[in-house]
């Protein structure tokens, strides 16, 4: 088991202003070594990814290693943001991890289907999500390895 | 303390194609001594690979080649190698929810960026020991099958019933 050579950079698209501080926190406690950068929608999540608006300086929006979305979104849901990310040549290298309340066996299929790597439904206590970061952190940052490339904010 | 994390308790069923027979032995050793009770699967190469998830040939009987909650892929392998088993099997509509996890020699930062390209959900180069292939078997188990959800066989083949013209389900 090799790590990957600079740290892992997330970026996290969720709506939910509680959520995002969950998560963050749960990175805090289980991934501290690693980055998480969030957006709200998939219009910015895509924006973020393609250095357009209000991500132009990529010292603000370094190209992620994998991104973690939300599903159910407005503006642009993560359904549409994962379809637009996977058709998209530049784009569809980084893993997308499907993070969300939804345990529909429809959206679990049709996540798969249209090209996420993993999805994971959204454990309803701290302790729970905790794990879940812990269990995604050692999977892409310790057993596998990513792609190196894009830009970097190094 | 935490039953969302532990609520998939099926068995584990995944399928290895690796061409190696001493590689063979040692995913599956690994497999048995990482504790968990996974139904092992293996096939030769990127062909097999295909038939075995098409139950062509060899495969026709369901009890014999249960559709895997994961494959595990080798890159460089004969007749049909991993690239283009990946690639083929992310083209398939019935077959493309299946995840795919590269487990390679290869170490090469082209095979690492293609193997993603092509709808790949992890890329491991092959530990060098038995114990490191022991503590990659438990990190996949504990990824795949306590913290992700995965798609079942049956509900895909109720949605695709209509659209497609080869069964993977029967």
């Amino acid at each position: 088991m090799r790590k990957n050579v600079k740290p892992v950079i997330f970026l996290m698209a969720d709506d939910d202003p509680d959520d995002r501080l969950l998560i963050k926190e749960a990175f805090q406690e289980s991934l501290v070594s690693n980055s998480i950068y969030f957006v709200e929608d998939g219009v910015e999540l895509l924006d973020y990814l393609r250095c357009q608006d209000k991500f132009s300086n990529p010292k603000d929006a370094p190209t992620p290693d994998l991104i973690l979305l939300d599903l159910n979104m407005p503006r642009k849901d993560g359904r549409e943001a994962l379809a637009e990310i996977k058709s998209d040549p530049s784009l569809r290298y980084i893993p997308v991890v499907v993070l969300t309340t939804s345990k529909a066996e429809e959206d679990i299929m049709r996540s798969y289907d249209i090209g996420a790597a993993s999805y994971i439904t959204k454990p309803v206590t701290f302790d729970g999500l905790v794990e879940a970061i812990r269990g995604l952190g050692q999977y892409w940052v310790q057993i596998v390895r990513l792609p190196v490339m894009g830009k970097t904010n190094e | 303390m935490n039953n969302d994390m532990t609520d998939q308790s099926q068995p584990i069923t995944i399928l290895a194609a690796e061409d190696d027979p001493d590689d063979r032995v040692l995913v599956e050793e690994a497999f048995q001594e990482s504790g968990q009770d996974n139904s092992l699967y293996f096939v030769q190469d990127g062909i097999e690979l295909l038939q075995y998830l098409r139950k062509q040939g060899s495969y026709m009987i369901p009890a014999t080649a249960p559709r895997p909650d994961l494959i595990l892929l080798d890159l460089n392998m004969p007749r049909m190698d991993g690239r283009d088993a990946l690639a083929e099997i992310k083209a398939d509509p019935v077959l493309r929810c299946i995840p795919v996890v590269v487990l390679t020699n290869s170490n090469a930062q082209a095979d690492i960026l293609r193997t993603y390209d092509l709808g790949g959900a992890g890329f491991i180069i092959k530990p060098e020991t038995f114990e490191g292939m022991v503590e990659v078997a438990k990190g996949l188990n504990q990824y795949w099958f306590e913290v992700v959800e995965l798609t079942s066989g049956e509900f895909i083949k109720k949605v695709k019933h209509n659209n497609t013209a080869h069964s993977f389900l029967g």
